[in-house]
């Protein structure tokens, strides 16, 4: 913590470039990916109102599910309690496919793949933002993080009689009858949003840190094998 | 027998095959006994059963018909949780296909492979798994045993104790001391008694404002520390004095009849004394001789496999594993890991490898919860803590909230994963 709050201070102390945002990405191509893909629903500027989505100024550093007003679907309130907060790299993998991060977001939206597109409308989403060169950032291209999976981990058939015994482990707290009281249910998850989100722990984007831990000791296999053992479960 | 059936295990015969082999072969399914329905035993049971489907006994002796869980019995005690929500009877495990015995075992043969209960009756296995949670030291803390236990009560087995200790604390006189004389380690649930100290705060602290709490501790730090002391100093302040070694908190003498303790030769008269004495193994372990000077029972890090005997599995509280705290999250994970060992070994079934982990929440004040947890796996020498994590300091409410409503869902999951 110190040690971050110092660097940002010996930033500011020896001045920031003026261009910083535009490293993220092309912020005018962002404004345009904006009005085409993100308008429909949400708002952003002066003025910006609730619509289908919440308004998004001012999102780098909000907490997730945290606007006023702005009724959540269960799921994103839950990532938002866990300690979600809105980052370049939280925001990227979330654009990246957002049940990556909320399996259970109502956001309409299958994803943007394409990582250069995202890091414009990152940089524009930033412009929005306040004091936008305050925001603690590493390189776009820098990031240890790749919320991408590839193909053949999703494509991965997981042994799930292997799943059934790792599946032991994760009833401790989640319910074998899919009953959601506090925890969420495990059961009946399209095998792909599992993986994803499992994936997601591993890589710490989702911010629940049982869920790290666990994910953090299982391998690509294993992941599979659970998802493809309770996907059994109705 | 067993040299046996470990040889056809080992000519390679498939696991199909050898669940059909018994009536085939005339003889009888292998036998697995469970001393002890809480926490371990009721999980590998439990796994055990469901898992074996069928080729495995399974026998659970219990000593009661209900459990009654220690894990949130510090909530029923500051309000938040009904005490009949703590108890599980063994209904479903015996609709699972466990033979549920309720006795106490007094005896195990372990050359005969035999256990004896109270009741007389003798019952054979092939494989043993013993789970009986805790003892007390006798003469750990001076002054006090369990004849005082009506007293100054342990409340450390959770039923009629803990309703005891939650009579007293709300019948404390105006202005009363409420004294805990904190165990030494190891023992089981380290945020246990310091969880307790939080339920009883905030029950004072609405009914009794200005009564005191002092703990008078052996150890020179305890689990969560950093946690617990930020908690009482922004629900309870100036409430709670802790008095570790430096000050004496080691050296204690109770006087039950006088309601009086002594910490470093100063006599203090309390309201209310909860006493938590030194712990070891239960005592069927040591009866059956598989526990060490240390007074717990070593076991194989990579499957809960008791060192002393290969036919003996020892679960949860009892064992010395290594850095596992004594939990019953820990006991369940545990469990499995020896139901899935001793499946592999009497029916041929698939064996993978160890996993173990726990998470413990603790509650400070309303909505204000906190976790501390680890995952484990088996190094030739004990079982070692892999990778950790542990609430923070200053986390804000939604946080804390969040966290408490979790072990809410962990509890539900818990002893649904236990009891069925
Ligand atoms: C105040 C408190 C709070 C706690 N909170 C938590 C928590 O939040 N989370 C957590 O994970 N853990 C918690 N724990 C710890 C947890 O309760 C124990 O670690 C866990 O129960 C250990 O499981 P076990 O199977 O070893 O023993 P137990 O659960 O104690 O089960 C032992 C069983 O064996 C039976 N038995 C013993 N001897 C015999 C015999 N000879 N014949 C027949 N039956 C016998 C007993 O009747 C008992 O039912 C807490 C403990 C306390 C005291």
């Amino acid at each position: 913590m110190t040690r971050r709050l110092s660097m940002a201070v010996l930033l500011l102390a020896f001045g920031t470039t003026p261009g910083a945002a535009e490293e993220i990405g092309d912020a005018a191509r962002g404004a345009d990916l904006f009005a085409r893909q993100c308008q429909a629903c949400h708002q952003i500027g002066e003025g910006a109102k609730n619509r289908v989505g919440p308004q998004l100024n001012k999102i780098f550093g909000r907490r997730a599910g945290s606007v006023e007003g702005f009724t959540y679907s269960r799921s994103m309130a839950r990532m938002g309690a866990d300690g979600l907060t809105w980052t370049l790299e939280t925001l990227d993998a979330y654009l990246a496919n957002p049940k990556a991060l909320v399996s259970g977001t109502r956001m309409n939206y299958r994803g943007m793949p394409d990582p250069e597109a995202r890091a414009a409308l990152l940089a524009y989403l930033r412009d929005w933002s306040d004091r936008p060169q305050d925001i603690p950032e590493s390189e776009p291209t820098a990031r240890k993080t790749d919320p991408d999976l590839a193909p053949e981990v999703l494509a991965l058939k997981g042994d799930p009689d292997y799943g059934e015994y790792l599946a032991s482990e994760c009833r401790t707290c989640h319910q074998a009858d899919g009953s959601d009281q506090g925890i969420p249910s495990v059961t009946g998850w399209p095998e792909e949003d599992f993986v994803i989100a499992m994936h997601a722990y591993k890589q710490k984007l989702r911010p629940h840190p049982v869920m790290q831990m666990m994910a953090s000791r299982l391998n690509d296999e294993e992941i599979a094998a659970l998802a493809a053992y309770f996907a059994t479960l109705k | 027998m067993k040299l046996n059936r470990r040889h056809f295990l080992g000519t390679g015969i498939a696991a199909s095959a050898l669940l059909t082999a018994p009536t085939v072969w005339g003889q009888a399914k292998p036998k697995v006994v469970v001393i002890g329905g809480g926490a371990g035993g009721a999980t590998a049971a439990r796994y055990l059963a469901k898992d074996s489907d069928g080729a495995i006994e399974v026998t659970l002796v219990e000593a009661n018909p209900i459990y009654t869980t220690c894990f949130f019995s510090n909530l029923y005690l500051g309000g938040f949780y009904d005490f009949e929500k703590l108890q599980h009877g063994y209904d479903k495990l015996a609709g699972g296909g466990v033979t549920v015995i309720n006795d106490m075992a007094t005896g195990v043969d372990r050359a005969a492979r035999t256990v004896t209960l109270a009741g007389g009756q003798v019952l054979p296995y092939d494989r043993l798994i013993l789970s009986p949670g805790i003892d007390f030291k006798d003469g750990s803390v001076p002054g006090w045993s369990l004849d005082a236990a009506e007293i100054m009560p342990h409340a450390y087995k959770a039923g009629p104790q803990t309703q005891l200790l939650k009579k007293q604390v709300e019948e404390m006189p105006e202005g009363g001391v409420f004294a805990m004389i904190a165990p030494p380690n190891p023992y089981r649930c380290p945020p246990g008694p310091y969880e307790r100290i939080s339920m009883v705060a905030h029950i004072l602290k609405t009914k009794n404002p200005t009564a005191k709490i002092i703990i008078a501790d052996p150890k020179e730090k305890f689990s969560k520390q950093a946690l617990f002391e930020d908690g009482w100093n922004r629900h309870y302040a100036g409430m709670v004095e802790w008095i570790g070694p430096d000050f004496g908190g080691g050296k204690v003498e109770v006087r039950p009849e006088a309601m009086e303790v002594v910490i470093d030769g100063e006599v203090t008269k309390v309201a209310c004394c909860n006493v938590i004495p030194g712990q070891k193994a239960g005592k069927i372990a040591e009866l059956a001789g598989v526990t060490d000077d240390s007074g717990w029972a070593p076991v194989h890090p990579d499957s809960m496999k008791s060192k002393a005997d290969e036919n003996v599995w020892v679960l949860g509280d009892s064992s010395a594993q290594g850095d596992m705290p004594k939990s019953g999250f820990s006991a369940n994970s545990q469990a499995k890991v020896a139901a899935m060992a001793i499946r592999g070994e009497l029916t041929g079934s698939k064996s993978f490898p160890a996993k173990y982990s726990n998470t413990c929440w603790s509650l400070i004040a309303p909505d204000d919860g906190v976790k501390v947890g680890a995952s484990y796996e088996p190094t030739p020498e004990k079982i070692a803590s892999v990778e950790s994590f542990i609430s923070e300091v200053g986390e804000d409410a939604a946080l804390r909230k969040a966290t408490y409503e979790e072990s809410l869902g962990w509890y539900a999951g818990i002893t649904a994963d236990m009891f069925g």
